[in-house]
């Protein structure tokens, strides 16, 4: 079996005990990214450091040092998350040339543990999207079928897992961006808890709701790599607690809730396999019961107003005058040049930008940004309410199968219904994961799991039971 | 009647605290490189989050409760959003009164002057842009501008008093208190350059408000308010209108001008700060913040005064922390409370250079002279070792090089004449020299002074008076 196919955890061992090099295994993933990039396009930059990095993991080993729980492992980082001497586009011209001076805390951490940064893996602009379609680097395309869309706004991310060019990745997820792909390319992704994971170093979307997600073909792999990059940070005041060891744990008896609203308008194929999995876990022991959560009406526009006024302020510093893209400033006085680099944001940057400025522009802030904020609290509220009976809330992490490339494009208001089930998480602040679920005529379906607040465990448990049961293999022919 | 009305916008960098508000960089940022004194957060690169200084904000807090202010349990920072070169972020984080957050100190009040008081409408915390500096010495003439952000981050006060100033003079005597102030809790070093600004706002009549940005220095806030009443006045008395606008005070012409941005109209979308989340003082905040406070001006007055000094001459120290200082080093030295505080008040002060002063911001500019020279002139005089008149003359003589006292008199044997044969000989050549004033003398008793004068003069002061009047009647008797 080639290199490349392994998992997180088998890799490690397979290094650690000298059963082949890091370098070998590195080497031999370079050539699978040689050869299937071309149809994917996960990435925007390939790490011309990794193998350097993997034969100071092997000369460790050699000489006897600790190389980490992570020893030699493969690991994409979306192109948002700052790595000290590799460019950080966020697929964007506005850094097109921004190469970080420090690394990102998870990138510190993952380092730490061993893991090799193989490479920076695409997005959509500043991780606005659900389809990785809106990048300066193109598309990334499903490898389950590469006439369609990958999800995002994670799409490189997900699709590198997917396609084998690594073992496991970093995306982030403001409302779904980590899940949605991870379902549309049948693999794992998580979005811990608000505070969990450190945003020191994520170029800022919508601070108050994102957090830095693994992805990984296996639960197994999200939590050894969960295990690298959790816990608090003192360069992030909204981390809390301490360090958190997440365990693969056989449990039973969990009460499981299926969220009737998530599958009311949802696509019957897959409401259907959403249905199919509850009868899996049921299988497993656990106690389902269908449930109903009413404030989701208000989840998608609290969600849009809230993220669209920090991104709006977030995304003011690219003026391009510390860094960003060759511009001369010579004849401009200032306004006109902000205006004049600013216009290189993309399309859907500008309309989130153009809608968050007007969301919190005076008169409008109680109308739109204050009320948004209630009907998060409200959501939150009715949710803490429902994990007294249920320990973990399920559904379908996408209320459709991944579509054609350019399907969407052209109508944002389409593009953002598909985040319905994904964006209360964040809203909530609480932990959800995707795991694959199966397939619909080839076309993966991910079933979520949601937890209250810190149940990373609850969540891991529910999700290794489902996988172990359900057995969803396979990886796309490339 | 053409009533005016001022409020004023002081801004204290908090100098007090040793980095930025937001990350670890200094904030001593004079006198660096252009941009040395920065790093990825304060520079606003992608990626960066703020990390709240506490110290500033306990600064903050004991500033709130110096003027007066209510300190809520909890305080949050709000983004000011808006686009302009010197702001990193295109934005500044700051603090707002909105939804049930407020500053860190609002609704206060502070007597100043002669039982004259202002209402402090708020005291918030807040980040210092960058600085623009312009190649032709300001926009309107240049063709570039420079940034330099080493100034950018370093953590602001901001005191917001309410328009209640109706003379200017009155604006001058609350900056001093304000300064005295700041400087007794340590908060600001106000001697540095731009570590404090002002800006005030002046109508007429209750008429529009203007805004006058951009005073240097305290000094200028004065004929900056001066200024606008009168061309405030001078419009309205021939029927044009004042409109509401921001002006900035040009220092070369001293005028106010209008500003080519118009700041009314900017709308600057605050929201709640994302990344910090909402600071919990707590109900301990306050009372540990007074319990560790310093000393405040009207306290130390208060002390003076106990010290014997006149509420004149206290209230002069206490307006001026540098000579408070002075004063209290000095009594250290020798515990005469009431001749040294006038040896500073009246002699000292005619000696500062009101031009040095307020380019070095210190009193002392340009002059040696320490507390422990003071104490030794006024234990000089105490103990009758010189007299008043050679005390100033020895001031004259150490303020600048700081020489003791005690050295210059015993080298320039300025001490009194003691010995008695030293005295009688500056009488005989005066006898000698001045024979019509002694024959005048022999027969007019009131003459006598003149010689006495002679003696004086010759001695240059530093005879016994009494000693010498008996030796010259003596002396009179044999002639
Ligand atoms: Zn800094």
């Amino acid at each position: 079996m080639p290199l490349y196919t392994l998992g997180a955890g088998q890799v490690a061992a397979g290094v650690k005990s000298r059963e082949f090099s890091a370098e070998e295994y590195i080497q031999q993933l370079l050539e699978r990214i040689e050869k299937v990039e071309p149809k994917v396009n996960a990435f925007v930059t390939i790490n011309k450091g990794a193998i350097e990095h993997a034969r100071t993991i092997d000369k460790k080993i050699r000489d006897g040092e600790q190389a980490g729980p992570l020893a030699g492992v493969a690991v994409s980082i979306k192109d948002n998350i700052c790595t000290k001497g590799i460019r950080t586009t966020c697929a964007s011209r506005m850094l097109e040339s921004f190469v970080p001076p420090y690394d990102a805390t998870v990138v510190t951490r993952l380092q730490d543990a061993g893991a090799i940064v193989i490479g920076k893996a695409n997005l959509d602009e500043f991780a606005m999207g659900s389809t990785t379609e809106f990048s300066r680097y193109g598309t990334t395309r499903n490898p389950w079928d590469i006439s369609r869309v990958p999800g995002g706004s994670s799409g490189g991310s997900a699709a590198s897992v997917a396609a084998q060019e690594c073992a496991a990745s970093l995306g982030s997820d403001a409302g779904g961006s980590v899940r949605c792909p991870a379902s549309f390319c049948s693999v794992v992704g998580m979005k811990p808890t608000y505070g969990l994971i450190s945003r020191y170093g994520l170029v800022s979307y919508a601070n108050s709701l994102e957090q830095v997600g693994p992805i990984g073909r296996t639960v197994s792999d999200v939590v050894s790599v969960l295990n690298a990059i959790a816990g608090a940070d003192e360069n992030d005041h909204t981390t809390v607690g301490g360090k958190p060891v997440y365990t693969l744990q056989e449990r039973k008896g969990l009460r499981v809730g299926l969220v009737r609203e998530f599958i009311e308008d949802t696509d019957p194929a897959v409401a259907k396999m959403i249905l199919r999995a509850m009868d899996t876990l049921e299988g497993q022991g656990c106690k389902c019961k269908e449930t109903s959560l009413e404030s989701v009406a208000y989840a998608l526009a609290s969600y849009y107003t809230i993220a669209t006024a920090e991104a709006s302020s977030n995304l003011a510093r690219y003026d391009n005058v510390r860094y960003g893209f060759d511009m001369s400033p010579e004849g401009y006085e200032w306004n006109s040049y902000f205006a004049k680099a600013r216009s290189s944001f993309g399309e859907e940057a500008k309309r989130r930008i153009i809608t968050g400025s007007y969301v919190l522009s005076s008169g409008y802030y109680g109308k739109y940004y204050l009320k948004a904020q209630q009907a998060r609290s409200l959501l939150k509220d009715e949710l803490k309410a429902l994990f007294k009976s249920c320990d973990v809330l399920i559904g379908p992490t996408m209320p459709i199968l991944p579509f054609k490339i350019g399907e969407k494009i052209d109508d944002p208001l389409k593009m953002y219904l598909v985040d319905i089930d994904t964006v209360i998480a964040n809203l909530a602040g609480m932990p959800a994961i995707s795991v694959p679920a199966g397939f619909v005529d080839g076309l993966p379906v991910g079933l979520q799991l949601m937890a209250d607040e810190f149940q990373e465990q609850t969540i891991l448990d529910a999700a290794y039971l489902f996988e172990q049961a359900a057995n969803v293999r396979g990886s796309p022919e490339l | 009647m053409m009533e005016q009305k001022m409020g004023l916008e002081i801004h204290c960098q908090v100098t007090g605290t040793k980095s930025k508000l937001f990350c670890k960089c200094r904030c001593d940022y004079r006198g660096k490189a252009p941009n040395a004194n920065t790093c990825p957060t304060c520079l606003g690169l992608p990626g960066t989050l703020p990390l709240l200084n506490q110290k500033a904000v306990e600064f903050a807090g004991m500033t709130s409760i110096a003027l007066g202010c209510k300190v809520p349990d909890e305080i949050a920072f709000y983004r000011k959003n808006y686009f302009y070169p010197d702001l990193p972020k295109n934005f500044q984080l700051t603090q707002y009164n909105a939804y049930d957050i407020t500053s860190i100190g609002v609704e206060g009040g502070l007597e100043y002057g002669d039982g004259k008081s202002v209402r402090i409408r708020r005291v918030q915390l807040e980040e210092d842009p960058g600085r623009l500096v312009y190649d032709g010495g300001n926009m309107e003439t240049s063709v570039y501008a420079l940034i330099d952000y080493n100034r950018a981050g370093v953590p602001l006060v901001e005191i917001v008093t309410e328009p209640d100033f109706v003379d200017p003079k009155e604006i001058r005597l609350f900056l001093d208190k304000i300064t005295s102030i700041v400087e007794h809790l340590g908060l600001c070093g106000t001697k540095l350059e731009g570590s404090v600004r002002c800006d005030a706002n002046v109508s007429v009549g209750g008429g529009k408000r203007v805004e006058i940005k951009n005073v240097g220095s305290f000094a200028d806030v004065e004929k900056a308010v001066r200024y606008e009443i009168t061309r405030q006045k001078t419009m309205t008395s021939r029927d044009l209108e004042v409109r509401s606008e921001t002006r900035h005070w040009d220092d070369a012409r001293k005028v106010t001008k209008e500003s080519r941005t118009k700041e009314e109209e900017q709308d600057y979308r605050y929201f709640p700060e994302p990344d910090i989340p909402t600071v919990v003082l707590g109900s301990e905040f306050v009372s540990s913040a007074q319990r560790s406070m310093p000393e405040l001006p009207d306290a130390r007055k208060v002390r003076f005064v106990k010290h014997g000094l006149s509420a004149h001459v206290a209230q002069v120290l206490i307006n001026n922390k540098e000579l408070a200082d002075f004063f209290e080093s000095a009594i250290k030295f020798y515990s005469s409370p009431k001749e040294i505080a006038n040896w500073i008040v009246t002699d000292l002060m005619s000696f500062v250079d009101e031009r040095q002063k307020e380019q070095e911001r210190s009193m002392f500019a340009g002059l040696k002279v320490g507390p422990e020279h003071i104490a030794d002139l006024a234990k000089l005089v105490d103990q009758d070792t010189i007299n008043r008149a050679t005390a100033k003359q020895i001031l004259g003589l150490i303020v600048r090089p700081g020489e003791m006292p005690s050295q210059v008199a015993h080298k320039t044997h300025a001490g009194k004449i003691d010995d008695v044969s030293e005295l009688a000989q500056t009488i005989d050549s005066v006898f000698e020299t001045e024979h019509a004033a002694v024959q005048d003398a022999t027969l007019n008793p009131n003459a006598i002074n003149f010689l006495l004068g002679k003696v004086m003069q010759a001695t240059k002061g530093r005879a016994d008076p009494k000693a010498a009047l008996e030796m010259i009647q003596k002396k009179l008797k044999e002639v």
